[in-house]
């Protein structure tokens, strides 16, 4: 993102990319390669913000993707941050009871132990999709890809993103075994107030990373269907740090209701 | 029976009600000097729109410091000393809770009406419970019949007091949020389930006034109003007297 | 239909917008009738019952509020003029942008089937506190309706969300070459703070609707107490919550959402009170400051709606102090746009439409927002609290500032949307008769609101006890407030009179008729839809509002040479 201090270039010629063809659709021909180090940013001495708009270099899809992804998570986790102080503010609320009592009635809930577990699966799910997601930045095999010398990229990621998939798939199936111990134990979503945020957490966080899911899904299929290698790139690259907030954000809210009950 | 006033003054030609209490004129007089304020900027800002509009223009402007900087210090002085009045107004009333001496009442609201309760001889209110309420019982407030505080409370659905002594309200609700209002005491403060919150004034006029309810209830909203009567203190005192011993004649019987 | 273009999306949140004020006027209609005559049946329905009103208060604030004052100028006009106005031919991320159009449009629908089910629309107003809102045993209209409520307003935010996440990346990184921060109009800003403050605001309340949600259907107890007493029944809540924590939630998206509602129109009026009166907006730099100074203290003080709430009296006191504090940048834009406007005399067609209509709105600002900081001194909220002056307040500020600036969005864009301009003789008389229509309709109101008229009353007569005595003191007044109501929805006829006559009348050849400095005025800017390619690209030169000494002749963002335009513009100036 661009400090809002950019150096006033103002009457800079028309630079030396006009003539370039956008980015995306198709590879080969005239495209930049997809492996550009330069960002954009400010003290490279290159402005890129100030190249016309669609011709910042190809990494410029890829980092409006981020900028989407990055306001989109910001608004998600405000989400939590409401969950999480109601949380609080109930813990430390009662009232009196008819006999003047102070009365507070928070009793926590045990969190089953297969949350440990969980955790940890997700947290390797978090490193393959990273192995992924930076195998796709890998300059050599990209050119290799962006030249047509086969997919050596695409499959790698492919290969990763699958475990990943595997490892998103364990965790929410952990997360309803779960789910299943506790009601066997009859402790249900009203059963107390603990209860109510322990459901209401785990669901909505399952529900995110559901959603994580079907965007893994989504960039195995670019991986394999789409021609252009910067699609490919910025699927797998929004996917996998939506994963990865998500796991952290898993990781404070698991922290939350092992300890902060 | 008192004598009622029934004079509706329309107070300072901005049709403000009466002002029947203790911290009542205080409060009027900030409010007129923050209308009059109001009224002018207002009228202030529409000139300098207007009189803009029809002057020819002039190739400089002034400087920034000029235009914005100093009405602006000028405007942050005015704010400030507006905050500072109403903020010791406020503090006045609500910082610190009545004094011990304070009449007790209580005030109950549910959907669509208020009950007042006076906590009797014993000066205690007894405990209450939900699963007992029940107008139609003669127990709309749920009092706890086990609990011997509470057989000398009064409960009654017309706010009485006395005029010139402090009252401290005990504001509860029953089933949903209500609002209690009393537009010529210049009081207002919600009744939330579940909690109680109290409120505490002085009514120095007797009269009768208006309870209204400003919380928006349900479907009767508009008609959940009740009557304020403020007595000279000897025939408060009497009426008090009257209700009580009849209360215990009643409990007696039973 | 399902067009991913900008300005499909635009038009489509556009008509969005007007079904609801369409319908959300004719609630208003109703509610003035029934509060003066309340004894008059409604013809084809009957008498209105006081459920019946409380039902159409709370859908007539629902839909004006959420549909029309947040969706028309951000999303709206957002989709239509900000990507022209950046120098870029689309918005980013068009599929996400559409959809949240079509998840806006479903909000709108399932709101309004609200009025169709069993015990009608919800009754608790816009605001919702529970229990009122929580229990289905509260009242009429609680029950599925108050869910419809809940599920239409859940989609709301997540649209808004998709919105201002799409806006706020097309605005970071999609602006043209030369594009600086500093040279983005001030309307880019007031959309880009809008947005900014969307996301948390509306993520909250989401989350809010959610634990609400789970109090109607699952038990829990968030917002109630654990023993819950409702009509004679009492529910058992697994939990040990507080109403106030709704209000809490509530209030922190309710205050920034108002602004997000305002702000937008507060950099039109910037723009173009400065382009009619041919100079630079005063002090520009200052104008962003206070922009997004509005909208970081708009965060910080929604405990202002809370004073007799229940809130602790020293919050009460940190939150007017703040509340106090955001009259001040405010007041800061006043003092620009006054200066702006200040001896504009002499400029050629200065008084065009929507220089007038932008005049409105700082009319209205000021006498809508002078009485915030006399609500915002809790001594004095308590008892100005939900009387009508609140609702004056509200409706000076709110309905007809912001309802005028997306008039003055209207009159000034229409030349570039259509290639025709709106009526001027007609869209004057629209003016005046909204302009003095609204006064004699809203400012009574704080005069019936100093008397002590509440909201959310069915009626005002007809009541025992001392309290009719204060309602009836108002009545008089009730009656001129009501007609002066239908006199300023009649005048609302004439805008769409003027719409119809203007669709008929031949194109303008003019480019930039009102010769705007300003991106999306450059000549083909809005042609080309989505398609970055195939058109020449932009450059922006300079900073926005470039005009001669003496008010003759400017200079557009987008032309490279520095030499004034003059009078006639000429009709193709190349752009590269
Ligand atoms: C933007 C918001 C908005 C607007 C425009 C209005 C417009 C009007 N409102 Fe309302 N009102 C609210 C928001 C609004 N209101 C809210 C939030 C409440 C509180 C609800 C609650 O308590 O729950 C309320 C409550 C409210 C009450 C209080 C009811 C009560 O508590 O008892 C009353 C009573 O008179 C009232 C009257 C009116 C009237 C006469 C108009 C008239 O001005 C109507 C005339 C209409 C116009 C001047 C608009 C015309 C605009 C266009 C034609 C634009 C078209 C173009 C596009 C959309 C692109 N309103
Ligand atoms: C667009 C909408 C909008 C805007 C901009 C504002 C602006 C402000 N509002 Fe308002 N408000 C609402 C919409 C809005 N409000 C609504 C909808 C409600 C009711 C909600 C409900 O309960 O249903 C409400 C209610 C409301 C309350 C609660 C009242 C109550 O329920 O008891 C309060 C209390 O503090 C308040 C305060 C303020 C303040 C301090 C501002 C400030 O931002 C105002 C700043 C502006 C100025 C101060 C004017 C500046 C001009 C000058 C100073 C002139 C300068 C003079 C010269 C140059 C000569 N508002
Ligand atoms: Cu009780 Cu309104
Ligand atoms: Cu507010």
């Amino acid at each position: 993102m661009p400090t809002i201090l950019t150096p006033p270039e103002i009457d800079r010629k028309r630079d030396r990319h006009e003539g370039d063809e956008g980015t995306g659709n198709g590879t080969g021909n005239g495209q930049k390669p997809p492996t550009d180090k330069r960002t954009g940013g400010n003290g490279d001495g290159d402005n890129w913000d100030n190249h016309p708009q669609g011709h910042r270099g190809p990494r410029e899809r890829l980092s409006a993707a981020r900028v989407g992804l990055f306001f989109a998570l910001g608004g998600d986790l405000m989400f939590f941050v409401a969950l999480v102080s109601i949380f609080f503010v109930n813990k430390e609320s009662g009232h009196f009871d008819a006999y003047s009592h102070y009365i507070n009635e928070w009793l926590p809930t045990a969190i089953p132990s297969i949350l440990w577990l969980n955790t940890g699966v997700l947290l390797l799910s978090s490193v393959s999709a990273e192995i992924a997601r930076q195998g796709m930045f890998d300059e050599r095999r990209t050119m290799d890809e962006w030249f047509g010398l086969g997919r050596p990229v695409s499959n790698r990621a492919s290969a990763w993103l699958a475990v990943t998939l595997l490892f998103g798939g364990i965790f929410l199936a952990g997360q309803w075994i779960a789910w299943q111990q506790l009601r066997a134990q009859h402790v249900f979503f009203s059963s107390s107030m603990s209860s109510h945020f322990f459901y209401l957490i785990t669901v909505t966080h399952a529900a995110h990373l559901f959603l994580g899911l079907g965007a893994v899904v989504g960039a195995l299929l670019v991986l394999r269907r789409s021609r252009s290698m910067l699609t490919r790139q910025v699927l797998v690259d929004g996917t996998v740090w939506y994963w990865h907030v998500m796991g952290v954000l898993w990781l404070f809210l698991f922290v939350l209701l092992e300890f902060g009950q | 029976m008192a004598p009622v006033q029934t004079m509706d003054a329309v107070r300072w030609g901005w049709y403000l009600p009466r002002d029947g209490a203790l911290h009542g004129p205080a409060l009027d007089a900030h409010l007129m000097l923050n209308l009059w304020i109001a009224l002018g900027l207002l009228v202030l800002a529409h000139i300098v729109l207007l009189v803009g509009l029809m002057v020819r223009r002039r190739r400089a402007q002034m400087p920034v410091v000029v235009l914005e900087c100093l009405p602006l210090l000028v405007l942050t002085v005015l704010f400030a000393w507006l905050a500072g009045r109403s903020e010791h107004l406020w503090a006045a009333q609500r910082y610190v809770g009545a004094a011990p001496a304070a009449m007790q009442v209580e005030v109950t609201g549910e959907q669509f009406a208020w009950y007042f309760r006076y906590p009797g001889v014993d000066a205690a209110f007894g405990r209450t419970k939900l699963q007992l309420v029940s107008a139609a019982e003669g127990n709309p407030l749920g009092i706890d019949p086990g609990d011997a505080k509470g057989k000398d409370d009064v409960v009654t659905s017309q706010l009485v007091l006395p005029a010139g002594r402090e009252v401290d309200l005990t504001l509860r609700a029953l089933d949903v949020i209500h609002g209690f209002s009393a537009p010529e005491m210049r009081l207002k403060q919600n009744a939330v389930p579940g909690q109680t919150s109290h409120i505490h004034f002085t009514p120095t006029v007797p009269g009768e006034y208006a309870i209204l309810c400003t919380q928006v209830c349900g479907m009767g909203h508009y008609r959940m109003q009740a009557t304020l009567r403020v007595l000279p203190a000897a025939e408060f005192d009497a009426w008090l007297k009257g209700l009580e011993a009849a209360k215990l004649a009643n409990e007696v019987q039973r | 239909m399902f067009a991913t273009g900008h300005r499909a999306v635009g038009f489509g949140y556009l008509a969005i917008s007007v079904i609801a004020v369409t319908v959300g006027t004719l609630l208003s209609l109703v509610m003035r009738l029934h509060l003066t005559w309340p004894d008059w049946p409604l013809p084809l329905h009957g008498p209105v019952l006081p459920e019946e009103y409380l039902a159409v208060v709370t859908m007539h604030g629902t839909l004006m509020l959420f549909f029309v004052v947040t969706v028309a100028p951000t999303a709206g006009f957002g989709n239509l003029i900000l990507p022209a106005q950046i120098g870029t031919r689309r918005m980013a991320f068009p599929l996400l942008n559409t959809l949240g159009m079509w998840t806006m449009a479903l909000a709108l629908v399932v709101l309004l089937a609200a009025f169709a089910v069993p015990g009608g629309a919800p009754i608790g107003g816009w605001t919702a506190y529970p229990p009122l809102s929580e229990s289905v045993l509260a009242g009429p209209g609680q029950g599925l309706g108050m869910d419809l409520w809940l599920a239409s307003i859940a989609l709301f935010c997540v649209a808004g969300t998709m919105g201002a996440v799409v806006t706020l990346t097309t605005i970071v990184k999609r602006r043209c070459e030369g594009m600086t921060w500093e040279r983005l109009p001030l309307t880019v800003w007031a959309w880009f703070t809008a947005a900014l403050l969307s996301v948390p605001a509306f993520s909250v309340l989401l989350a809010a609707l959610v634990l609400l949600f789970c109090d109607r259907h699952l038990q829990s107890g968030f917002f109630v107490p654990s023993q819950e007493w409702m009509n004679g029944v009492m529910i058992e809540h697994h939990g040990d919550g507080s109403p106030l924590l709704w209000l809490h939630l509530f209030w922190f998206f309710g205050h920034p959402e108002v602004y997000i509602a305002v702000l937008p129109g507060m950099g039109l009026v910037s723009m173009v009170i400065a382009n009619f009166a041919r100079r630079r907006v005063f002090a520009y730099r200052l104008m962003i400051a206070t922009t997004l100074l509005i909208g970081l203290l708009g965060i910080l003080v929604w405990g202002h709606h809370m004073f007799v709430a229940g809130l602790n009296p020293f919050a009460g006191t940190v939150f007017s102090v703040s509340s106090l504090a955001i009259a001040l940048p405010s007041a800061a834009k006043v003092l620009s746009w006054l200066a702006t406007a200040w001896g504009s005399r002499g400029v050629r067609g200065r008084m065009a439409t929507p220089m007038l209509f932008a005049l409105g709105f700082v009319s209205f600002f000021i006498a809508g927002g002078l009485t915030g900081p006399i609500l915002a001194q809790p001594i004095l909220d308590e008892y100005l609290h939900n009387t009508f002056f609140v609702i004056a307040h509200f409706h000076l500020v709110m309905s007809m500032a912001a309802i005028l600036g997306l008039f003055c969005a209207i009159y000034y864009w229409y030349p570039l949307l259509f290639g025709r301009k709106l009526s001027e003789s007609l869209g004057r008389w629209h003016f005046w008769l909204t302009l003095l229509g609204a006064y004699a309709t809203f400012l009574p109101m704080y005069i019936t609101g100093l008397g002590g008229e509440p909201r959310h009353y069915a009626q005002l007569s007809g009541i025992a006890g001392p309290g009719a005595r204060l309602l009836a003191l108002t009545m008089p007044l009730q009656r001129h407030i009501t007609f002066s109501a239908i006199v300023l929805m009649s005048a609302q006829v004439l805008f769409f009179w003027n719409v119809q006559m203007t669709a008929r009348r031949p194109r303008l050849a003019e480019e930039n008729p009102w010769q705007a400095t300003t991106l999306e005025w450059a000549p083909g800017a809005m042609d080309g839809d989505d398609d970055d390619e195939t058109h020449p690209r932009r450059h922006a030169y300079r900073n926005p509002c470039v005009y001669g000494e003496d008010g003759e002749g400017f200079l557009p963002q987008w032309s490279e040479d520095a030499s004034l335009h003059r009078f006639p513009i000429p009709l193709k100036t190349e752009a590269e």
